[in-house]
C-alpha cells in the first residue's frame, strides 16, 4: 500500500509504501554516552503499549564512559518485537541505528543482508574514522552495499529543530537520541505520547532539557514524515497475547518484585543485606524504593557483611535476602554454610556473569551453577533454583522464599545478565495464584526445641522476643533435638545425613518436571536458566519441521524434581546447551547415569536459536 | 496510683531477673582462670539491674574464645563465623530494634578477620553493645599474635618477636567515630560492670576494649595495670567531670603543655591544673587514646567518649514510616501495578 504526503515545504509530495511485517528486530547503537539503553527502552515501553510481543537484549560496555568515538565504548540495546509470541531477543537485527562509525563497525556483522542502516552522518568525520578503525569511510566504498542505508545527519538536523531553546549546540546535541527514537517511531508506526508523558515526568523540573527532548523526538518524527529519504513504513500488529493486564519488566525488576511479594505474602518483614555488584545491583535500587512495604535495604560494607546482616535479620523474625553475582557469591560462601548450619530461611540471588574472577561484568554467563550446588565446605546441600525469562525472575525470588521460610534453608536463586537486564511483557498475576508461604513458627514454648524436626524434616522457627523460647544456635554441630553443641561422632553423622535428606525431600514439594513437545522423542534439548527462550524457539522451528524434538528445561537444579530421570530416559538423544562447560551435563550425568551431549558456548554471548537449531539437525541426522 | 505502686504493678507484671536467671545450662568451658568468666558474670548482673525482659535481649558472637559466650547466656543467642559477629549483630538489630542486642568478640575477630564490619559498624550507630575480650593473642588456635599483640612479643608464630605495629582499638573507635568508647579490664569486675551498664544506656553502638588476661597463652600481659600493687600507678580512671588524678597516693595528674599531655606531681601542681575529663569532647578522647603510647604514662580506663547520634535503625525506621505515610502500606496489587500497563482482551490488544 502507498499514501501519498505532503513534504515539509508543502509544495512537493512523497510517496510512502505501508508494509505489513510479522516481526522485527532493531539494534540501537551508539557511545557510551549517546543515551541508547534510554532510546531502546522508550522504544521497548511504546513497543508493549502497542500490543506486540517482545524481547530485549541491552549489551553494553563495562566503562561507564568509555573514550567517545571507540569501538569498546559502543553501548547496544536490541529489541525483537512481534505479533508472534517470542521468545528471545532475536539472533540477528533487521535495523540498525548507528549514531557512530564505531556502532557500525561492532554491529554491522549482525545485520541481517538487505537490512536497514540508519546513519547518523555528522559523526563519520576522519576523527570518529580512525577511531573505529576504518581506513576508507564506508560512506564511500562498497561496504554497506548490501543494506539499504539511511544517511541522517541526526546531530546538526537535531541542533536546527533546538535552535529556539536557549541550549548551547552541546546541550542540543545531547538530545539526538531523541531524534534517532522519533525516527524509529514514525518508521515503525508507533505513537509518541507514552515517551512525550515520560519526557515530562522525567525531565519536569528541567523545562528546557523537557522541551529540547520533546522537539528533537517530534523533528525525528517528521523528518520521517516528509522528507524524501524514508518511503517505507512498517507495522507490525498486536500479538495475539492471552488476555489481561500486562507490564513490561526487566529480571531484576521481577526478582526485586518476586521478593517482596513473597514478604507481604508470608506476612514477614523484608530485608536485604547487599553491596552493589554488576549485574544485580539494581536489585538493591530496586528495593529500596520499596520502603512502604516495610522492605528494609541495608548496603553493607563488603559481600560478607551483606550476607551476615540478611542471616542476622533473619534470626530476628525477617524473610531474608542478599543478592549478589558469582565474585560476591565466593565472599558469601561460608556465612552461606552457617545459615544453612542454623537452619534459617535466607535467600542468596547470584545473577550470574561471566567469570572466573572479575571476568566479563558485564556479560551473561551460567557457569556458576557448580558454585551454587557444590560450592561449600563440608556437606552443605542447598536448595537451588533457575529463573528463565525476564518475568520468570518474579517466580523464581517467590518459590525461593517459599522453600526457604517452609523448609528453614538458605536457598540459591540462580539468574544471569541476560535475564537482569533483558525484558519482556509479563502477564500480571493476581494475588490469589499465588502459592501460599507457610512460615514454621514455633507455637509451644513448653515444648520447643529448636532442632526438633517436623513432618518434613524442618525445625521450628523461634524469634527473639517471643518469650519461653529463647535458645542458642550457632555453626559448630547441633545436638539433634536440644540444638546444643556436640561433638558427638553418632550425632554427627546423624545431622550430616539429617540435612541432606531434609534438602532432597524438597522434590516432593516442587512442580513435576514438564516437557514441551512429545513425551517420547528422538532428541530432548534440556536447558536451564536463561537460555530457554533460545531453545524454545529452535524447538518450535524444529517441531514445524516435524522433528521428533522436545524441549525440557529445569527450573529446580537441587534437589532436580522427581521424575527427571524417568523423563531424559525417554529421549534417544540428551542435547544440552550451556552457558558454562557443560555443568548441568555433569550433574545429570552423575545423578542419572545419562549420556547427554554437552554443546556449550562461553563467549559472553547467550545462545541463538540457529546455533541451538543447528547443533540438533546434526544429532537428528546420525540418529 | 503512685508512682511505687506503678511500679510494683509492673513489677508483679514482669517476672524480676537475676543474674542465675541468665545463665544457660550448658557448662562453661573456659580456661580455669580465665578472664572471660568475669564478663560473663558481670553481664548476667547487669541485665536483670536494668530490667529488659529474657527475651528481648540477644548475644552474638564471631569465633575465638570468647565468643562461646552466647552459648552460657539463657537469652538469645548466636554463634556466628570468624569475624563476622558485628554484621550479624547489625542485621538482627535492624531488622528488629526492640531487641538489647549484645556482641561478644575478641581482639583477632573483631580487629583482624572482622575489622572492616568493626568500622563501618562504629560510623553506621547500630545500637549494639560490643564487648571485646583484648588478651593481646590468639588463644582458640593456641597461641599466635593478634592484631594487638605488643611489638616484639614472642609468641608460636613470632618466634623472634613480633614486627607489626599493634592496632590501637580506642584510635579505630574513634576515628570510625563511634559514639561510645570505653576501656575496662576483667580484674576490675566493679568497674566493668559500671561499664557494661553505661553502654546499655547509651543509643548507638557501644564499644568498649576489655583487657583480658589469658592465663595459658598470654598470662600476666595487663598485670601492669590489673594487679593490686601496681594498679594505682599505672591506671588514670576518667570520670565525667573530674581531673585526671592517678598514683597509690592520688599524688600525680595529667595535664595538658599545648597539645601534648604530660604527667605532673600534685606537689608542683594543683587539681585546677590538670585536665578535667570531658567524655563529650572528641578532640580529648583522642588525646587520651594516644597518652600511654609513652613510657611513664597512665593507661586511661573507663568512658574516652559518649556522645549521642541518631541511630541507623531510628532513621531507617523513619524513611519506613515516612514512606508508609506518603505512599500507603504496600500491598501486592500496588506493587505490580507500580509501571505503565496495558489490557489486552480475550486474545486481542
Amino acid at each position: 500500500m502507498a499514501t501519498t504526503v505532503e513534504t515539509a515545504d508543502g509544495r512537493k509530495t512523497k510517496s510512502v509504501q505501508f508494509v505489513e511485517v510479522d516481526d522485527v528486530t532493531i539494534r540501537f547503537a551508539g557511545d557510551s554516552g549517546d543515551g541508547m539503553q534510554l532510546t531502546g527502552t522508550q522504544f521497548t515501553s511504546t513497543t508493549a503499549q502497542v500490543g506486540n510481543d517482545l524481547s530485549t537484549f541491552p549489551d553494553y560496555p563495562s566503562e561507564i564512559r568509555a573514550p567517545s568515538g571507540t569501538l569498546y565504548g559502543v553501548s547496544g540495546f536490541q529489541i525483537h518485537f512481534s505479533s508472534r509470541a517470542i521468545h528471545t531477543p532475536g539472533d540477528r537485527f533487521d535495523t540498525l541505528v548507528a549514531m557512530n562509525p564505531a556502532a557500525l563497525k561492532v554491529n554491522l556483522k549482525l545485520l541481517h543482508e538487505g537490512g536497514s542502516i540508519i546513519l547518523n552522518t555528522d559523526s563519520f568525520d576522519a576523527k570518529n574514522l580512525k577511531l573505529a578503525k576504518y581506513e576508507v569511510n564506508p560512506l564511500e566504498d562498497d561496504t554497506l552495499r548490501s543494506y539499504k542505508v539511511y544517511q541522517v545527519p541526526i546531530t546538526s538536523l537535531t541542533t536546527k529543530a533546538l535552535e529556539e531553546t536557549g541550549l548551547s549546540p552541546k546541550e542540543m546535541a545531547r538530545s539526538k537520541n531523541f531524534f534517532a527514537l522519533g525516527m524509529l517511531y514514525w518508521m515503525y508506526n508507533r505513537p509518541m505520547e507514552a515517551t512525550l508523558e515520560w519526557i515530562n515526568e522525567k525531565f519536569g523540573k528541567n523545562p528546557t532539557v523537557a522541551k529540547a527532548n520533546e522537539l528533537a523526538l517530534k523533528a525525528g518524527y517528521s523528518f520521517g514524515n516528509m522528507t524524501e529519504v524514508f518511503s517505507v513504513q512498517y507495522n507490525v500488529r498486536p500479538a495475539q497475547l492471552p488476555a489481561g493486564t500486562y507490564r513490561n519488566v526487566t529480571g531484576n525488576e521481577a526478582t526485586a518484585l518476586g521478593m517482596v511479594a513473597a514478604c507481604v505474602k508470608a506476612g514477614l518483614p523484608g530485608f536485604l543485606g547487599s553491596y552493589p555488584i554488576t549485574p544485580a545491583t539494581e536489585i538493591l535500587q530496586e528495593l529500596s524504593r520499596r520502603k512502604n512495604f516495610g522492605f528494609k535495604t541495608f548496603q553493607a560494607e563488603d559481600e560478607i557483611a551483606g550476607v551476615c546482616t540478611a542471616i542476622g535479620a533473619a534470626f530476628g523474625g525477617s524473610l531474608a535476602y542478599t543478592t549478589t553475582s558469582g565474585p560476591g557469591m565466593a565472599l558469601k560462601t561460608e556465612a552461606i554454610g552457617l545459615a544453612l548450619m542454623v537452619e534459617l530461611p535466607l535467600v542468596i540471588i547470584n545473577v550470574q556473569r561471566g567469570g572466573p574472577s572479575t571476568g566479563l561484568p558485564t556479560k551473561p554467563e551460567q557457569s556458576d551453577l557448580f558454585q551454587a550446588v557444590l560450592g561449600r565446605n563440608g556437606e552443605a546441600p542447598v536448595p537451588v533454583v533457575a529463573a528463565c525469562s525476564p518475568a520468570g525472575c518474579f517466580y523464581g525470588a517467590f518459590e525461593a522464599s517459599r522453600i526457604a521460610l517452609k523448609y528453614m534453608t538458605p536457598v540459591i536463586l540462580l539468574t544471569d545478565g541476560y535475564l537482569a537486564n533483558g525484558s519482556e511483557p509479563w502477564l500480571l498475576p493476581e494475588e490469589s495464584d499465588l502459592p501460599d508461604i507457610s512460615v514454621p513458627f514455633a507455637t509451644d514454648p513448653e515444648t520447643f526445641q529448636p532442632y526438633e524436626r517436623d513432618d518434613h524434616n524442618s525445625r521450628p522457627w523461634a524469634v527473639p522476643g517471643m518469650a519461653g523460647f529463647e535458645h542458642r544456635i550457632g555453626g559448630l554441630e547441633k545436638q539433634h533435638i536440644t540444638g546444643n553443641v556436640s561433638h558427638d561422632p553418632m550425632n554427627h553423622q546423624f545431622m550430616v545425613e539429617m540435612r541432606a535428606k531434609k534438602v532432597a525431600g524438597i522434590a516432593d514439594d516442587i512442580a513435576e518436571q514438564t516437557v514441551y513437545g512429545p513425551a517420547e522423542a528422538d532428541l530432548a534439548i534440556v536447558g536451564w536458566g536463561g537460555s530457554y527462550g533460545a531453545i524454545r524457539t529452535a524447538v518450535e522451528r524444529l517441531q514445524a519441521e516435524n522433528k521428533s524434538v522436545a524441549h525440557i528445561h529445569v527450573k529446580h537444579l537441587n534437589p532436580f524434581p522427581r521424575n527427571l530421570g524417568e523423563m531424559l530416559g525417554r529421549y534417544k538423544q540428551l542435547l544440552i546447551p550451556e552457558m558454562n562447560l557443560g555443568q548441568l551435563a555433569f550433574l545429570l550425568r552423575a545423578t542419572y547415569l545419562v549420556e547427554p551431549i554437552s554443546f556449550t558456548k562461553v563467549q559472553g554471548l547467550p545462545f541463538t536459536p540457529s546455533e541451538i537449531e543447528q547443533k540438533a539437525n546434526e544429532i537428528l541426522n546420525t540418529l | 496510683m503512685s508512682n511505687e505502686e506503678k511500679n510494683t504493678a509492673i513489677n508483679d507484671q514482669i517476672k524480676v531477673l537475676t543474674a542465675k536467671d541468665l545463665a544457660s545450662d550448658q557448662d562453661v568451658r573456659w580456661c580455669p582462670g580465665c578472664g572471660d568468666y568475669s564478663m560473663l558474670s558481670q553481664l548476667q548482673r547487669t541485665l536483670p539491674e536494668v530490667g529488659v525482659k529474657k527475651e528481648d535481649i540477644a548475644v552474638v558472637a564471631g569465633i575465638g574464645c570468647s565468643s562461646r559466650f552466647p552459648y552460657y547466656m539463657s537469652t538469645y543467642g548466636f554463634h556466628g563465623i570468624h569475624g563476622r559477629a558485628l554484621a550479624i549483630a547489625s542485621g538482627l538489630k535492624v531488622g528488629h530494634p526492640n531487641l538489647t542486642v549484645w556482641v561478644a568478640t575478641g581482639d583477632g575477630d573483631c580487629l583482624s578477620i572482622g575489622g572492616n564490619h568493626f568500622i563501618h559498624a562504629l560510623r553506621r550507630n547500630v545500637d549494639i553493645n560490643v564487648m571485646m575480650f583484648n588478651n593481646q593473642i590468639y588463644a582458640l588456635t593456641k597461641g599466635q599474635y593478634s592484631p594487638t599483640s605488643l611489638h616484639g612479643q614472642k609468641t608460636k608464630t613470632s618466634p623472634n618477636g613480633v614486627i607489626d605495629h599493634p592496632f590501637n582499638p580506642m584510635l579505630i573507635a574513634l576515628g570510625a567515630e563511634g559514639t561510645f568508647v570505653a576501656r575496662s579490664m576483667d580484674r576490675d569486675p566493679k568497674h566493668l560492670k559500671e561499664m557494661m551498664l553505661a553502654m546499655y544506656h547509651h543509643k548507638g553502638t557501644s564499644f568498649i576494649d576489655v583487657l583480658q588476661n589469658c592465663v595459658i597463652f598470654n598470662d600476666g600481659a595487663f598485670d601492669l595495670y590489673t594487679s593490686k600493687e601496681t594498679r594505682d600507678e599505672n591506671v588514670v580512671y576518667l570520670q565525667h567531670g573530674k581531673p585526671l588524678v592517678f598514683g597509690k597516693e592520688r599524688d600525680k595528674g595529667l595535664r595538658l603543655d599545648g597539645f601534648r599531655t604530660q604527667v605532673v606531681s600534685l606537689k608542683d601542681y594543683s587539681e585546677n591544673d590538670l585536665i578535667v575529663h570531658d567524655n563529650k569532647s572528641k578532640e580529648l578522647a583522642f588525646i587520651l587514646a594516644h597518652m600511654n603510647d609513652q613510657p611513664g604514662f597512665p593507661l586511661p580506663v573507663g568512658i574516652f567518649l559518649d556522645i549521642e547520634r541518631t541511630t541507623y535503625e531510628e532513621e531507617l525506621g523513619q524513611q519506613v514510616q515516612t514512606a508508609i505515610n506518603k505512599q500507603g502500606a504496600g500491598t501486592i496489587h500496588s506493587l505490580l501495578y507500580d509501571a505503565q500497563t496495558w489490557e489486552i482482551e480475550n486474545g486481542k490488544n
